[in-house]
């Protein structure tokens, strides 16, 4: 474990967990369609970040943590891709088959939890990423902007089958 | 000239809004049971999500059809009936049937409710269609994809109904309604437990090399190359080997997807009334550019002006498309 990455798990846990709360408390209805895998812990890795994201959706203990890749648990499902890839994905901005289809986003683990996962998502009306970069004002605002243009998203052939 | 009715997928509360505010004349939904042929995990509406969708699409004047279009192991026709209650008490404007029990059910309680017959009933002669017409009243039928246009041209002047057809989107092409595959290899039942290659008995193996396969309940239904677009692993479109080919290749269909977008004219000459686009296990993403595109384009034929063909073309990018029997039986 590099200094580094536990470094940027610590600075950015108070933030990770402000936001999961806020989209728990906003849309209550995506813990019902992820069924019995509210139990489920995924790994959602973004390539290019210094850490992996652990998440466990359970309501009534929620998980959403940053973890060092080496010390992150044995993951029930992994989605691992770009960040803005993810990002947008959380975002149904992006179709996700489409984008696994193209080998931009690897799965591996609990094929059930991920589509859950992603149908659960994808019933979100609105942006996630915009709705949490709103928790933090204008420079919030400013960041996702930025993020948005510096790592565009390569056109996944959206239309898959 | 028919209506050209636009009916679009939803598989979520978000996606049938999506659908509606891109301009669907009609969605097609279902409930999160073995009642429909989309049963994923995740999927799909509870009773009160529908009540609150239908409210939603009759303001902007859309139309609901709910999908009770699988078949009803003996014995347990209970879970369809309820669903029809439901579905009647909530206000929908057809139910999509497959199953002359179910159908036969609905006609009988629910008379004031149209009835429209599922592709998964897989009538394609003008006898099997009116007898459905004549026995329970169906309103209008869903082709299986296996007529050409002129015989779409010939079944529509034999039929007392209306006529849908799929325009769009996963071209699985078994008799429909009858495809036991996922049956042999998993235990459950596409169309009755409503799932075709079911999510939990996939799996994605990678190997160091990059190398992909997709395997279902343990079978590998196909292998991806680094670099090569891979595909859900539908046991119809996977690549095998036998005997008499050592090298893998697609032994029942190629991962295609259908695209009538150049036929639409002609479709609606042919007296076709409605358009269905097929997807409710997709994005909202994918619905909201699908629906919108052939929104613009029947809107444009419709009014005699040249539709914008590019852009519908365009929705498939990259992947290998279709126009299946529509245009020829030959094109396998
Ligand atoms: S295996 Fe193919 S033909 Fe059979 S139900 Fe699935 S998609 Fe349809």
């Amino acid at each position: 474990m590099t200094a580094f990455s536990r470094l940027s798990c610590v600075m950015i846990q108070p933030l990770l967990t402000r936001v999961v709360r806020r989209i728990a408390a906003r849309h209550p209805s995506l813990f019902a369609r992820l069924g019995p895998h509210q139990a489920t812990d995924f790994l959602i890795d973004p390539i290019e970040l210094p850490f992996a994201l652990h998440l466990r959706p359970d309501p009534d203990a929620l998980v959403f943590r940053a973890v060092p890749r080496d010390a992150a648990p044995e993951p029930g499902a992994l989605i691992r891709g770009k960040f803005m890839l993810l990002l947008e994905l959380m975002d149904a901005e992006e179709d996700g088959d489409a984008a696994f289809f193209s080998r931009d986003l690897e799965i591996s683990g609990d094929t059930e939890a991920v589509v859950r996962l992603r149908n659960a998502l994808d019933d979100v009306d609105g942006s996630i990423a915009d709705e949490t970069a709103a928790m933090f004002g204008a420079p919030g605002r400013a960041i996702l902007a930025r993020l948005r243009r510096n790592y565009p998203t390569q056109e996944t052939g959206a239309f898959a089958p | 000239m028919s209506l050209a009715e636009l009916i679009c997928p939803a598989g979520t509360p978000a996606a049938l809004r999506t659908a509606v505010d891109a301009g669907a004349d009609a969605v097609y939904c279902g409930f999160q049971d073995a009642t429909n042929a989309r049963n994923f995990p995740g999927l799909n509406f509870t009773p009160d999500e529908l009540a609150d969708a239908v409210v939603y699409a009759h303001a902007k004047g859309t139309k609901v059809l709910l999908a009770l279009n699988t078949y009803p192991p003996a014995g347990k026709v209970d879970l369809w009936r309820q669903a029809a209650d439901t579905g009647a008490r909530l206000g929908v404007d057809a139910f999509i049937v497959a199953d002359m029990g179910v159908a036969d059910y609905i006609a009988q309680t629910h008379p004031q409710v149209r009835l429209h017959l599922s592709v998964q009933a897989a009538a394609s002669s003008p006898e099997a269609i009116r007898y459905y017409c004549e026995r329970f009243g169906v309103k209008r039928v869903v082709l299986p994809r296996i007529l050409t246009i002129p015989e779409i041209k010939q079944v529509r002047k034999d039929i007392p109904c209306e006529i849908e057809t799929f325009i769009f989107g996963n071209h699985g092409l078994m008799v429909e309604g009858r495809c036991s595959l996922t049956n042999y290899l998993t235990g459950q039942s596409t169309n009755m437990d409503g799932v075709c290659s079911p999510a939990s008995d996939v799996e994605y193996k990678r190997d160091a090399d990059g190398t992909m396969s997709s395997q279902l309940a343990g079978f590998t239904i196909d292998c991806f190359g680094p670099d090569e677009k891979a595909g859900y692993p539908t046991i119809c479109k996977g690549r095998y080997t036998a005997p008499h080919r050592p090298d893998a290749y697609y032994a029942f269909e190629e991962p295609v997807s259908l695209n009538l977008s150049r036929l639409l004219p002609e479709l609606i000459d042919a007296g076709v009334h409605a358009f269905k686009i097929e997807g409710r296990q997709r994005s909202k993403s994918y619905v909201r550019g699908v629906v919108t595109a052939f929104r613009h384009a029947v809107d444009d034929i419709r009014a005699g002006r040249p539709a914008d063909m590019a852009n519908l073309v365009a929705l498939t990018e990259g992947q290998k498309q279709t126009q299946g029997a529509f245009e020829t039986k030959k094109w396998r």
